[in-house]
């Protein structure tokens, strides 16, 4: 007996010892993102008014506002994303329903893994190579192209996941009524992992939506307001890069601002695609 | 088409009783007035390399319900996916034989697989609602066939339901998701799939395997209710299920067909030992 309680009390301390140390390593982990939460909401939040979502970025020295940033990111943003989303969707797709047993699904899935962890400053690059050099100047529609390409692997891993969750019993059921490949994927398949689909294009949105690196060499930046395809535009993430590190004080402050902004609506968009993923779960388990 | 599938096994029978041993076992049941819907010749299949079914000669009769019992890894569900070509959707599976339905051998490439599932059914073991509403889940498999004005396809979605003895219970929420009735409903609903496309034979695998008593009591009336229209095929584990519910039942062991007779025969004098056995619950 007296050896049982002394390898008890061991194991008690070990216990304890390692609910200190994952506890530390929590909490320190939390400290920073509140600190980082915190600070941009201290400097931040007086740089948010009705200026900075009306008036265009200003020279330095008078007032203005990110409307074009804003306007820039968010339609370089859409752009991409319905690039994006559609390849990543179909080649999630056949990963997960056609090529199960084809021989260049593993090598689809490695690149597809190396593109997902490429960093994305080597994407801006390939961009400008590509698109850049040849039009002969930046443009927002490369800065679009260059998030689509960030967009796609996001997509392909998400989607083949949540296919893969689809039972197979459901497809055996459907394929059993004679219905056509195709339409099971559709029918059956994209009706059941709907929720998890749309969970992996939000996180493709967050994802994309704070790049600054593919953007520096596409879509590059525009003082102005500007709407045009084929010429810069401005952006949230290459305006705080630039005005960020200047030295006139309205800069910095329009610079907090637009990163309170843009940090926010990505954990926005986060929370969204977890709620979005929760709810799905619970649905569906009902 | 029915008529020559019953010539042609009226002239197989004799033929077989004098070779293979498990051949006469499979066809002894041929009794007077019963038409032949399925026959299976010298049926091999194979996973891979694994010999899953060895020689099964076999005959499953017009509106009659047929039971496949034996312990697992026998071949039962083997057998079953056979009929409707479900192991085409894996690589590596394939089948060798004949399987003869309508005097048509199913088996033969360039059988066009859709229109050969319209017309045998197959319900699973676990209740597989697709992610729809109820009425879609019915009208989901009429759709892929036919093009109907919404009066008729109400009409179709609801007699499929009345068949499966759903309708009372689901006919207020037809739009609500399937996923939302019991599992015993659930399974019912996708019985009521099955026939609302109107094949002609049904394939049940373990349908009850994942219901409770009451459940699976209404899914047995309604196997007896439909065998007036429908020739059906049944993988049960379920001794009292197969005496019950079928007509004939075929007793199967590593992959081979050891007994096959009316079901009655099969449960109070079989002639092999070893059906006894498995039977009566001493083995298996």
């Amino acid at each position: 007996m007296a050896v049982t309680s002394a390898l008890y009390r061991r194991r008690r301390l070990g216990n304890f010892v390692l609910l200190v140390f994952a506890l530390g390593a929590t909490l320190f982990g939390l400290f920073w993102l509140a600190a980082i939460l915190g600070t941009l909401l201290i400097n931040g939040i007086g740089a948010i008014d009705l200026a900075m979502f009306t008036q265009t970025t200003p020279p330095p020295g008078s007032a203005g506002g990110l409307a074009n940033a804003i306007v820039g990111s968010l339609i370089m943003t859409a752009v991409g994303v319905v690039i994006g989303a559609p390849i990543g969707l179909l080649a999630g797709t056949f990963l997960a329903e056609y090529g199960h047993y084809s021989r260049i699904s593993p090598i689809v899935r490695f690149i597809n893994d190396v593109l997902l962890s490429a960093p994305s400053i080597i994407v801006g690059l390939f961009v400008y190579q590509l698109m850049v050099i040849h039009m002969g100047h930046f443009s927002a529609i490369a800065g679009a192209v260059a998030l689509a390409i960030l967009v796609i692997p996001v997509v392909v891993r998400t989607t083949e996941d949540m296919l893969n969750l689809v039972p197979n019993s459901l497809r055996e059921a459907a394929a059993a009524l004679g219905t056509p490949k195709w339409k099971v994927v559709v029918m059956v398949s994209y009706r059941a992992a709907i929720q998890g689909l749309m969970t992996g294009v939000l996180l493709a949105i967050a994802r994309i939506s704070g790049e600054t690196a593919p953007l520096l060499f596409t879509a590059l930046n525009n003082q102005f307001w500007s709407l045009n395809m084929d010429a810069p535009m401005a952006n949230l993430p290459v305006v705080i890069f630039q005005f960020a590190l200047s030295p006139y004080a309205d800069w910095q402050r329009l610079a907090w601002g637009g990163a309170l902004l843009i940090t926010f609506a990505i954990l926005g968009l986060n929370i969204g695609a977890r709620a979005l993923a929760s709810w799905g779960g619970t649905r569906s388990g009902a | 088409m029915v008529d020559s599938a019953a010539t042609q096994s009226a002239a197989f029978v004799p033929m077989r009783t004098t070779t293979t041993s498990a051949a006469p076992a499979a066809l002894a049941a041929t009794a007077d007035g019963e038409q032949v819907k399925v026959l299976i010749k010298d049926l091999n299949f194979y996973y891979d390399k694994y010999h899953a079914l060895k020689t099964v000669n076999l005959s499953l009769y017009d509106r009659k319900v047929t039971a496949f019992v034996g312990p697992s890894g026998c071949g039962k569900s083997t057998l079953l996916r056979i009929l409707n070509r479900m192991y085409e959707l894996y690589p590596k599976q394939r089948a060798v034989g004949e399987v003869m339905v309508d005097g048509e051998n199913i088996l033969a490439p360039g059988q066009d697989l859709n229109m050969l599932r319209a017309k045998i059914g197959m319900v699973f073991q676990k209740p597989t609602p697709f992610p729809m509403s109820i009425y879609d889940n019915i009208a989901f498999g009429i759709r892929l066939y036919e093009r109907l004005p919404q009066a008729e396809m109400d009409e179709r979605v609801e007699s499929a339901l009345q068949r499966a003895a759903l309708w009372n219970e689901v006919k207020d929420k037809l739009r609500q998701s399937g996923l939302g009735l019991s599992g015993g409903q659930q399974q019912r609903l996708c019985i009521a799939r099955a026939i609302a496309v109107q094949p002609t034979i049904l394939l049940l695998d373990e349908p009850c395997s994942a219901l409770d008593p009451i459940s699976t009591q209404k899914i047995e009336e309604l196997i007896t209710e439909l065998k007036t229209d429908y020739t059906i095929a049944i993988v049960t584990h379920n001794m009292q299920q197969a005496a019950r519910a079928s007509d004939y039942t075929a007793f199967m062991y590593l992959g081979e067909i050891i007994e096959f007779n009316q079901t009655p025969v099969i449960f109070t004098r079989p002639e092999k030992k070893q059906t006894e056995d498995y039977v009566t619950g001493r083995f298996g």
